[in-house]
This record gives structure tokens, sequence and C-alpha cells, in this order.
């Protein structure tokens, strides 16, 4: 998931050319005050007239409890944004007031259900209530951890190692796996290191989470290097899936690949391998169908 | 010394027999630290001379200078393959009542040796010259402070001009050998205080572009030269110096060591990227008509097999030992290219003259696969256009042009197409680029060009092949 500023024309029309999953065009801490209005014209111009290759686009919106937030809504809405990030999330309720601003637009325009919710959690609160926070509504789509903010409010400051991070994150994953949604990692903005960068990409991917938050279009090769799964991972996903559809086809309920039994959480992953294969751009869709 | 060619400026001039109406020229290898032009058109100007034409291989934002003395009629015509800046911006509004002649390198350096382009006095710049004249652009003593390396494009002036001034800024003791420029074509030798500015000279260690548009265009050429079927052992290749030009050098090596391929040779303006392949094994000989950095101008210094050449062995069309002709694979950048894979690298979308042909029609035209690197948008100007403002590069020798939405091929060149089609490339109309910028920009305004002719264009074989129209504000 790619930030790019909303007050940026010339990034917001290149975003998709690098091929990041998704686009987070940034209405929130990009955007100075005094910017907001042309900012929030401008993001809803660009979702209506560029053409974005398909790429999943996702707006951060400013909080309700700012005088742009609604504002921000209304105009997203209107221009068809695929998701809608809330920064500083820190209870359900704060959810349920999104849905609602959410509904009242869609239901003017006669689409109700359209917009999605990503919550982005950069609190100690909001971690406390992250399973609350990810289940508030049938739109979340998925959480984040928003770090810079998280660290000051733990009163602590943000390490190569990211130490401070670890309860958060892994509370983030946990939430959403037991939500059944996405889970995104928060940015790493030194792009002259990115030793360091791919290191917090490993570590996140252990982690469990489905992506990491990028700010500049050099991280996407390291981010789908890291989250690539190997050939051999690949192939054997392959032969899992095409065993599957082939038992399926004659009717048979029991699997095997290689003599081995192939039980339900074995196949999930193999799926799972084969769209983040995809995903990577080392596997073209056709050849895993 | 028994015998010595040094004198002053003023009575070098005096003894080259220049009178009005001359030609006089000048060589581009001091790039935007150059103070021979100027200072020696200040003289000219300073001795009563008018009615000059000046020839330069190339001209830049630094002569900007010579705008007063186009003024006050010392200089009344201008041959140069390339404008920019302040002077640029001038001519392109009518300053100069004669067109200026805008030639290719190999162009100019086909004209004269044909003598189409005459030259009655060459003043050129050196790094290096001894009192009797053997000139060059490298280091030859601890003095040495304009370095340049080669001095390519000097040469078809040294050999050709009915009399030449070498400047220095470092007299050294004779021989001055190896030597670019022989005495034996040299009438005076000049010493002057500094011949440029070596910190606008060259750049130093090789900068690799952070520019994500540029990775991204980079990417792209390398898989197009790895996939295009001229990628193999002892190809040959020439890159420009844009950043997506130098990028993509990167991942060529990175193939070149996974697949075991060397090349024979790189061409033309050598940089760092390409002495360093050079001194890894990875390329046999460099052949170098300019040296765009410190660490190529200290390359042919040393090393044998990094050699210099002419404009005219370089990329003259009319003789057949030039190395373009031997050339596999060039990357080239553009201002604009059109629907018909023409292309401009001289005049701006705004109809002003802010750029050099250099050596692109000639590459393009002469190698077996041309690509041009060029982004599909700058800022709200589309790259690729339905007609190119001004014709540089006719499409017929265009044969790849890659972009961030999509790499479009000459259907002159459907094998290539299949080749890049088959490596899971995604090549596109190159009609689809123009309407995809269009769509993204809408309809630009059409220029404001006056009826003053201010430039013509000159194909690299003596004909007229564009003519460039003032811009009326």
């Amino acid at each position: 998931m790619m930030f790019v500023p909303g007050n940026n024309p010339g990034m917001m029309a290149d975003a998709h050319i690098y091929g990041p999953d998704s686009i987070m065009l940034d209405l929130e801490d990009s955007v100075t005050m005094a910017e907001k209005d042309a900012a929030r014209l401008l993001v809803h111009n660009a979702l209506k007239s560029i053409d974005f290759g398909g790429t999943e686009m996702v707006v951060r919106i400013n909080p309700l409890n700012t005088p742009y937030g609604r504002k921000d809504v209304e105009a997203v809405v209107k221009a068809g944004v695929d998701v809608i990030r809330m920064p500083k999330t820190e209870t359900a309720d704060e959810v349920r007031e999104l849905e609602a601003e959410i509904v009242k637009v869609e239901t003017e325009l006669g689409c109700v259900g359209r917009t999605l919710i990503m919550a982005a959690i950069e609190s100690a609160l909001g971690v406390v209530n992250a399973y609350e926070i990810a289940t508030a509504s049938k739109r979340m789509m998925g959480i984040a951890l928003g770090a810079e903010d998280y660290s000051a409010n733990l009163k602590t400051q943000r390490t190569p190692g990211g130490a401070e991070l670890l309860l958060a994150r892994e509370t983030i994953v946990v939430a959403a796996r037991a939500a059944g949604i996405a889970c995104f990692d928060t940015v790493y903005s030194n792009l002259d290191d990115m030793d360091t960068f791919r290191k917090e990409v490993e570590l996140i991917k252990t982690l469990g989470f489905d992506g990491k938050s990028i700010i500049n279009p050099r991280q996407i090769e390291v981010v789908n290097e890291v989250f690539a799964p190997s050939q051999k991972d690949i192939d054997k996903a392959l032969r899992i899936i095409a065993a599957i559809k082939e038992a399926q086809a004659k009717g048979s309920g029991v699997i095997a690949v290689n003599g081995k039994m192939v039980d339900r959480p074995v196949v999930i992953r193999a799926e799972r391998t084969v769209a983040l294969a995809i995903a990577s751009g080392i596997l073209a869709k056709e050849e895993a169908l | 010394m028994r015998y010595t060619k040094v004198v002053t400026l003023e009575e070098a001039i005096r003894k080259s027999g220049l009178r009005d109406g001359m030609t006089v020229s000048f060589h581009h290898h001091f790039r935007g630290g150059d103070k021979v032009v100027n200072l020696v058109v200040a003289k000219l100007a300073e001795m009563g001379f008018k009615d000059l034409h000046l020839a330069a291989s190339s001209l830049s934002d630094v002569h900007a200078p010579l705008i007063e003395h186009i003024r006050n009629g010392v200089i009344t015509k201008i041959s140069t393959s390339g404008l920019r800046g302040e002077l640029a911006n001038e001519i392109s509004h009518g300053l100069l009542k004669e067109p200026v002649v805008f030639r290719s390198h190999g162009g100019r350096g086909s004209a004269i040796a044909s003598g189409e382009l005459h030259i009655d006095v060459a003043f050129l710049g050196a790094s290096s010259c001894d009192e009797l004249g053997n000139a060059s652009g490298c280091p030859r003593s601890e003095n040495a402070k304009s370095i340049c390396g080669s001095l390519g494009y000097a040469l078809p002036d040294a050999r050709y001009a009915d009399h030449v001034v070498i400047l220095t800024d470092d007299l050294v003791p004779y021989p001055n050998v190896p030597k670019s420029i022989s005495a034996c074509d040299v009438e005076s030798v000049v010493v002057v205080d500094s011949v440029g500015d070596s910190s606008k000279i060259s750049s130093g260690a090789i900068r690799d572009s952070k520019n994500p548009r540029d990775i991204l265009l980079a990417k792209q050429a390398a898989k197009v030269i790895i996939n295009s079927g001229y990628f193999k052992d002892g190809f040959s290749i020439q890159t420009g110096t844009g950043g997506a030009s130098l990028a993509a050098v990167k991942y060529i090596r990175e193939s070149m060591l996974e697949q075991g391929i060397k090349a024979s040779f790189a061409l033309g303006g050598i940089t760092a990227h390409m002495v360093k392949l050079h001194q890894e094994g990875l390329i046999g000989r460099l052949v170098d008509v300019q040296s765009f950095d410190k660490v190529a101008a200290e390359s042919i210094a040393t090393d044998q097999m990094h050699q210099e050449v002419s404009a005219v062995e370089y990329a003259s069309a009319d003789h057949v030992g030039s190395a373009v002709h031997a050339l596999d694979i060039v990357i080239l950048s553009a201002l604009e290219v059109d629907v018909n894979f023409n292309v401009n690298v001289l005049v701006g979308s705004d109809g002003i003259i802010r750029g050099a042909i250099g050596g692109h029609p000639d590459t393009a035209e002469d190698s077996a696969l041309s690509i041009i690197v060029c982004p599909l948008l700058r800022g709200r100007i589309p790259c690729v256009v339905p007609k190119v403002t001004t014709l540089i590069t006719p499409g017929k020798g265009v044969d790849v042009v890659v972009t961030e939405y999509g790499i479009a091929v000459n259907p002159t060149r459907p094998e290539i197409a299949a080749r890049l089609e088959a490596a899971g490339l995604k090549v596109v109309d190159i009609h689809d680029l123009a309407a995809k910028a269009r769509s993204i920009i809408g309809e630009p305004d059409e220029l404001p060009f006056g009826d003053r002719v201010v430039g013509i264009v000159m194909d690299r074989h003596g004909k007229v092949l564009d003519e460039i129209h003032n811009i009326v504000d």
C-alpha cells in the first residue's frame, strides 16, 4: 500500500505505474491545514478522472472530530473510492460513526455498501481495542499500524529493531485474523537505508502481516521480494490446487499429493502462496488457472 | 626550445588572417564550464571584427554573453549541435537574422570533412599543450586544472580548419604525448588563465538515480535489451547520460554477469558506469568521443583499451569506417516521440530551443537496435505526441520506445516485438500511448510560432530535415 500525498497531482497520476497493490491518497498528515480543501478537491477529481489501472484506491481522511473529516468522506465516497482509511482509530464506536457517515452519502448516491473501511491503529488505546475495532462493521477490510503516533503515545521512540512495536504488531495480526480481515504494517521512512527496511519487512512477514505500507516506489521491489514465495513453494502450491480440482472433478473427498494427504489448512496455504506469487509479479494469472 | 608557437590571443588572431565574414569554430568538451568561446569572442569583438560565423560543436547556458555580440553584429551566423539557456531563448524569439544551422555530431564531422562547413580559424581549448601545439584533454602536469579527457569533437576542426589556435591553461614541456591534436595541424598556442571551470566540466563519482520513474524506465530498457535478440557475447552498446540510461547500465551489468555475456565495445560519450564495466572485464574496449565525467577522463588518460575517436570516426554517415556502423545497441532519450517514431531532442514543447541533437540521429540510424527511453508525461507535458514539434531523428531509425505505460515497437521491426512479447513485456501500440497521454493531459494549445525561420535542422547526410520558427510570446 503506497502512500501518496493528496496535494501532489504529478505523484497521484504516476503512482500506479510502479505496480503497488493499493494506493493510499492522503488527506491527513501530508496535507497542511491551509491546503485541506484544495487537496480534497484534487483527490476527488483524481479518483474520478485518472485511470489507476485497476489498482485498489484508498483515501486516508482526516479524523471525524476535525472540521475536515466529514467533508472528506462525502468527497471520496462520491468519487467512488474503494476504501476509506480512518486515522487514529481508538474505539469501535468511531468505526461505526464513520460507517454512518458513509451510509449517509451512499444512500444519497444509491450505492449502499460500496465503500470499505480500513482502520489505522495509532495509540495504546487503539491496540487494546484492536479486536473490537476489527469487528465493528461488516465494511472493515483491514486494520493497520501507524507506528509514529503509537510510539509517541507509548512515550518511546522508533528503533531499527522495532522492539517497541512488537506487542502492537502481534495484537493487530491476531485481531485481524480473529476478525477474518487483513492487516498492514506501518511505514518505514528512511529511504537511504534499504537494508533495515528489508529486515523490517522480513520481520512483519514472519509476524503474519498481509502487507507493508510504503512511502516511495523504490520500496515496492523489496516488499515484493520478501513476500514473494519461492519457486519451490509455488510449484508445490500449484500441484496441490491442481490435485484438488482433479479430486473435485472425480467427486473424491480426500486428496493426496506426493503420497501425503492434503487437508484444509494446506489448501488454504497453497491458495495464499499462489495469490502472493501473482501479486509479486512472478506468476502470471493465466498460469495459476 | 628553439621554436615556439606561443603567442598572445590577439597575436594569434592577427596571425590567423581572420577577416569579417569568416567562420570561427569551437568545441564543447568543457561543457557547462567552458570559458574559451566567451573569451575568444570578447577579444574578437574588442578587435572590431563583424559578421562572423560561429561554428561550435555545441553551445550551452554558459554562452549567454554571445547575445550581446550578436546584438552588436560581431556574430551574425551560428552553426551548432545544440543551444540552451538564455541564448537559446533569445534565438528562439528571433535574435539572429540568419537561421542557426543545427547538425548532429556525425553530420558536423561529415560537413567539415567534405568542405560544406568550411572553418577559417578554429579556437580549440586543451587541458594540456606544448609550445609546438601538441594538445590533449588529459592532464600532463601537476598544474592541470581543466581536464576533459577525449577531444573527439575538436579533431575534425583541428584537421580541416585553415588555421588552428590552441588555448590552454597548462603549457607543458615538449613533447606532450600521447597527443590528441598534432602540432602539425596547429599554427598558434595561447596560454590563458583558465579554459574551463573544472567543477562544471564534469561530475565526480557515479551517482545512481533515485528517481523512481528513471529506475522503472531503466529496468524496462534493460529488459528490452536483454530480450531483443541482440544481447549476446560480443555485442556493442552506447548509452546516453540521462538518469534512466545510466541506471539501465546497472541492470544490464547484472544480466551480463548472470549469463556470462561480455560486450566488445562501448561507444560515444563514455561515463563512469561504462568505465566500471570495462575495468571488470565486461566491456572489451571503450571508444570515446567525449568523456562525460572525471572517472572517464582519468581512464582515457591511462588505459590503452580506452581510445579517443573523432566525431567523424564516431558517427559520420559518409565514412563507412565510422564506429556507429558497428554499433549493435543504443539507448537514447527524447523530448518528444511521435506516432511515426520520429524523435525531437532539440525544441521544447513550448517551442523554445532547449537541447542538442548530439549523436542521436547518427546512432539511431546506424545501430542495429535503437531504444528511446522517454516518460509518457513530464509534469503536464505529453512526450508521446501525434507529431513532434521539430523533426530531429526520423522514425525509420527508431526501433523501440520505452515509457512507463508500456513499450512500443516500430512496426518495421515485428521480430523484436515478438521477442519482447514472448518475454512477457507489455508491448503496446504507439498510437495508444499518445492517446493515453492525451487522456491524462488533455489537448495542449497550439504553439504560437511566427513566420521567421530561426533554425534549420540538417540531417546527417547534409539535407534539410526541418525548420524551426520563431516563437511569439
